[in-house]
C-alpha cells in the first residue's frame, strides 16, 4: 500500500491525488456526475473505446520499440519481431540522427548507432525497411526534433519502393513541446519547433492523408514525473497548441484531428490508469467536438499506443519486470488501447536482448491467446469504482487543463521551463518517498535482496559499425548530384526563412539524398538552436 | 559526523561550503535522475551549478573551472559514458581540476567501474544507488 501523502490516518490516495475508498457503490458513481459520459463504444464521447466491436474485430497492434548499430542491423532485429508475430513496427534512432547531426559530426562521436539505429541519408531508410511489405505493416517513427526531415524520409522511400503515399499508413512521434518536458531532443526554440510540427501535419493531410504525423506523448512527462492525470492534461494541453497551429494555416479541424494519435504510459495503480484512459477518452472528444466544432467522428477520437511502463521497471531484481510487464500490457488491454508495447526486462541495464523483447511481445499474445481480453469491449465498464474514478480522473484533468490556461497556457509554460520545473519536483518527491519507504516498491524498499550480477545480457557497441556509417555516408555522398542537393538544400533555407511550410523542399532534399545534418544546419541557420531554461 | 557538519551540512570535513557541478554529458536527453540529483544535494545545502543538456567535455571542464567546483559530476543514461570520461579526463587534468572530486552516476554498467576509477572518476553511482549515499559520500571526500 502506498501512502505518500494521508489526508488523515488510513486514507489512500493515488498518484493523481484522488482519495480511494475502502468500498464503491452505485451513490459514488451518481455523486461523481453518474454515467452521463459513457455512451456505447464507438460512439461519442467514446469512453468505453472508439470502435463498436474493438478487440472482436481486430486485436491491438504489437510494436516494440527497436533500433540500434546500422540499417542493417535494425532490418535484421525487425525481421526476427515479425517472424515472431510483431504486427507493428517502432523504430528507435540514435541520438545523433535524433538530434539532426550527421555520424560524421564530432559531436557525434561515441554515440553513432548507440541507442538506436543511425541513418544519415535515404539510403539508410531504403536498408532498414527492405523485404518489409509497408501495406502489411505499419511503421511508428520514434523521431521529434528531426521528425520533418524522417517523415520526408519514410514518404520518399514508401513512395521510391513504388507505394502510393496517398494510401501509406504510418506514424512518427513528432511531439516536440513533449520534448523540452522530458527525453530532451530539442534542435530549434519552441516556436519554430512548433511551426514545424504545424508543417507537417499540413503536409500530410493534403499529401500523405493516411498517414499520422504526431503521437502526442503524456508518455514522458509521466517519465519524467507527471501524475497519471497530469501526463493526459498536459498532453491535451500540446495536442491542441498543434491544433491551433495547424488551424491557423487554413485547414478546417476535421481534415486533421484524424490524423492525430498519442502515446501514454501504463506502470502504476491498475484501476488508475484504466480510468485514466476512459476519462481521457472522453474528455478528448469532448474538446475536439465542442471546442473545435468538429463533425466527423474520426476527429473525436483518442487513438493511442498505451504501454512502455519503464518508469515503473526496476533496476532491482530485473526479472520480477517481466511480471510487471504483464500487468501493464493488462492495463493497456483493460483500456482499449489500439496498440501496445512493451519495456523490456533489462531495459535499465542495456538495449533489450532478442531473448528479452520475444518475452514482451509473448506477453501481449497471451493476453489475445489464453486471457479473454479480446473477447468483451470495456470489460471493466460498469464497476462502480471504476466509473466513479473514471468521473474523479475526468474531473481532474480538466482542473489541471484549466490551470496551465490560466498560466499563460503549455507552450509559454513549457518555454519556461515551468512544466519541467513542476514535475522534476514531483520526481525528487516521489524518489524520497521510495527512498524513506512510504511509496512501495517490490524489491527496492520491500523484499530486497543482496543480488548476484543479474541474468542480464549487456547489448554490445561495435565501433566498427560507427566507421562503416560513416564511410557509408561518404559514399552517398559521392555517388549524389552534388548540384541537385545543394539546390534543394538552399529551397530548404529559402522556405524556412519565408515563413512557407518547409515540407516540400525537404522532400526534394531526402530525394537527392540530403543528409539528415545538411537539412538540419540549414534549419538552425533560420530559426537558431533552443536554449534549455534552468529552473528548479 | 561531527558538529560542524550537523549544523551545517553543506559544508564538507575540512568546512568548506561545497560547490557540486552537475553536468549532462554528450546528447543524452534523460535529465530526470539529473535533476533529481540536484535538488537533492540543494536540499542537503550543498551548492549546485547544473549545465543542463548537451555538454561536451570541453564545457564540462570549462564551467567546473570557472565555478571553481569542489566536485564535478556527471550523470549519464545513454551508454556513451566511457568515451565521454577518456576525452574530459585530460581536460580536467589540464584546467588544474586533478585534485577535485569527479563522479559519475546513472546507467553505468558494472564491467565498466573499473576503468572509470581507474580515470579518475573516484565516484560512481550506478541506477539503484540513494540519494542520501551521494550526499554522504561527497561530504565525506570533497576537498
Amino acid at each position: 500500500m502506498n501512502d505518500m501523502t494521508r489526508p488523515q490516518p488510513g486514507a489512500v490516495l493515488n498518484e493523481s491525488g484522488i482519495e480511494v475508498k475502502p468500498l464503491y457503490t452505485a451513490a459514488d458513481v451518481e455523486a461523481t456526475g453518474g454515467l452521463g459520459m459513457i455512451g456505447q463504444p464507438g460512439e461519442y464521447p467514446y469512453t468505453r473505446g472508439i470502435h463498436p466491436l474493438m478487440y472482436r474485430r481486430r486485436p491491438w497492434t504489437m510494436r516494440q520499440y527497436t533500433g540500434f548499430g546500422n540499417a542493417a542491423d535494425t532490418n535484421q532485429r525487425f525481421k526476427y519481431l515479425i517472424a515472431n508475430g510483431q504486427t507493428g513496427l517502432n523504430v528507435a534512432f540514435d541520438l545523433p540522427t535524433q538530434i539532426g547531426l550527421d555520424s560524421d559530426d564530432p559531436l557525434a562521436e561515441g554515440e553513432v548507432g548507440r541507442v538506436g539505429m543511425a541513418v544519415d541519408t535515404l539510403e539508410d531508410f531504403e536498408t532498414a525497411f527492405e523485404g518489409i511489405d509497408l501495406d502489411a505493416i505499419t511503421v511508428s517513427l520514434t523521431i521529434n526534433g528531426a521528425a520533418a526531415i524522417l517523415i520526408a524520409m519514410y514518404l520518399a522511400m514508401a513512395e521510391k519502393r513504388g507505394y502510393d503515399v496517398k494510401k501509406l499508413r504510418g506514424t512518427a512521434q513528432n511531439d516536440i513541446l513533449k520534448e523540452f518536458v522530458g527525453r530532451g531532443t530539442w534542435i530549434f526554440p519552441v516556436e519554430p519547433s512548433v511551426k514545424l510540427v504545424g508543417d507537417t501535419i499540413e503536409y500530410c493531410a493534403r499529401y500523405a492523408p493516411k498517414y499520422t504525423p504526431v503521437s502526442v506523448c503524456g508518455y514522458h512527462m509521466r517519465e519524467s514525473g507527471a501524475t497519471p492525470a497530469q501526463e493526459m492534461a498536459f498532453a491535451f494541453c500540446i495536442a491542441r497548441a498543434y491544433a491551433d497551429e495547424t488551424l491557423r494555416r487554413g485547414l478546417a479541424i476535421d481534415e486533421f484531428a484524424g490524423r492525430l494519435s498519442y502515446n501514454f504510459n501504463v506502470f502504476g495503480n491498475i484501476f488508475e490508469q484504466v480510468a485514466k484512459f476512459r476519462a481521457g477518452r472522453g474528455l478528448w472528444a469532448k474538446i475536439v467536438k465542442e471546442h473545435y466544432g468538429a463533425t466527423d467522428p474520426h476527429s473525436m477520437w483518442l487513438r493511442m499506443i498505451a504501454g512502455g511502463g519503464g518508469g515503473g521497471l526496476t533496476f532491482e531484481q530485473p526479472e520480477i519486470n517481466i511480471v510487471r510487464g504483464a500487468y501493464y500490457a493488462l492495463i493497456a488491454a483493460l483500456s482499449g488501447a489500439q496498440t501496445m508495447a512493451l519495456c523490456c526486462y533489462d531495459e535499465a541495464y542495456t538495449i533489450p536482448s532478442e531473448y528479452a523483447q520475444r518475452i514482451s511481445l509473448r506477453t501481449m499474445q497471451l493476453l489475445i491467446d489464453e486471457m479473454g481480453l479480446t473477447d468483451t469491449v470495456d470489460p471493466l465498464g460498469g464497476s462502480w469504482y471504476v466509473e466513479t474514478l473514471t468521473n474523479q480522473m475526468r474531473a481532474k484533468m480538466e482542473e489541471i487543463m484549466a490551470d496551465v490556461e490560466a498560466r499563460g497556457g503549455i507552450v509559454k509554460l513549457v518555454a519556461e521551463g515551468a512544466i519541467q520545473a513542476q514535475v522534476s519536483a514531483q520526481a525528487y518527491a516521489m524518489q524520497c518517498a521510495i527512498e524513506q519507504g512510504r511509496f512501495a516498491k517490490t524489491g527496492v524498499n520491500r523484499h530486497r535482496i543482496e543480488e548476484e550480477a543479474p541474468h542480464v545480457e549487456l547489448h554490445p557497441y561495435k565501433e566498427e559499425d560507427a566507421r562503416a556509417q560513416i564511410a557509408a555516408l561518404e559514399r552517398a555522398r559521392g555517388r549524389r548530384d552534388a548540384g541537385r542537393a545543394k539546390l534543394a538544400l538552399a529551397q530548404v533555407r529559402a522556405d524556412a526563412q519565408a515563413g512557407a511550410n518547409v515540407m516540400p523542399a525537404i522532400v526534394d532534399a531526402v530525394k537527392a539524398y540530403a543528409s539528415v545534418g545538411e537539412i538540419t544546419r540549414e534549419l538552425v541557420g533560420v530559426y537558431g538552436t533552443y536554449r534549455e531554461p534552468i529552473r528548479f | 559526523m561531527d558538529r560542524a557538519q550537523r549544523r551545517d551540512p553543506g559544508r564538507a570535513v575540512s568546512g568548506k561550503r561545497i560547490k557540486v557541478v552537475l553536468a549532462k554529458p554528450g546528447l543524452d536527453g534523460h535529465d530526470q535522475g539529473a535533476k533529481v540529483v540536484v535538488r537533492a544535494l540543494m536540499d542537503a545545502g550543498l551548492e549546485v551549478v547544473y549545465t543542463g543538456l548537451r555538454q561536451t567535455p570541453e564545457q564540462v571542464a570549462r564551467i567546473a573551472l570557472e565555478e571553481d567546483a569542489d566536485v564535478i559530476a556527471l550523470s549519464s543514461m545513454a551508454g556513451a559514458h566511457l568515451p565521454f570520461c577518456r576525452k574530459l579526463k585530460p581536460l580536467l587534468e589540464a584546467n588544474g581540476l586533478a585534485d577535485k572530486l569527479w563522479m559519475i552516476g546513472g546507467n553505468i554498467p558494472r564491467q565498466d567501474h573499473d576503468e572509470l576509477r581507474a580515470l579518475g572518476f573516484r565516484g560512481v553511482f550506478p541506477t539503484g544507488a540513494k540519494l542520501d549515499d551521494i550526499v554522504n559520500y561527497i561530504r565525506e571526500n570533497a576537498a
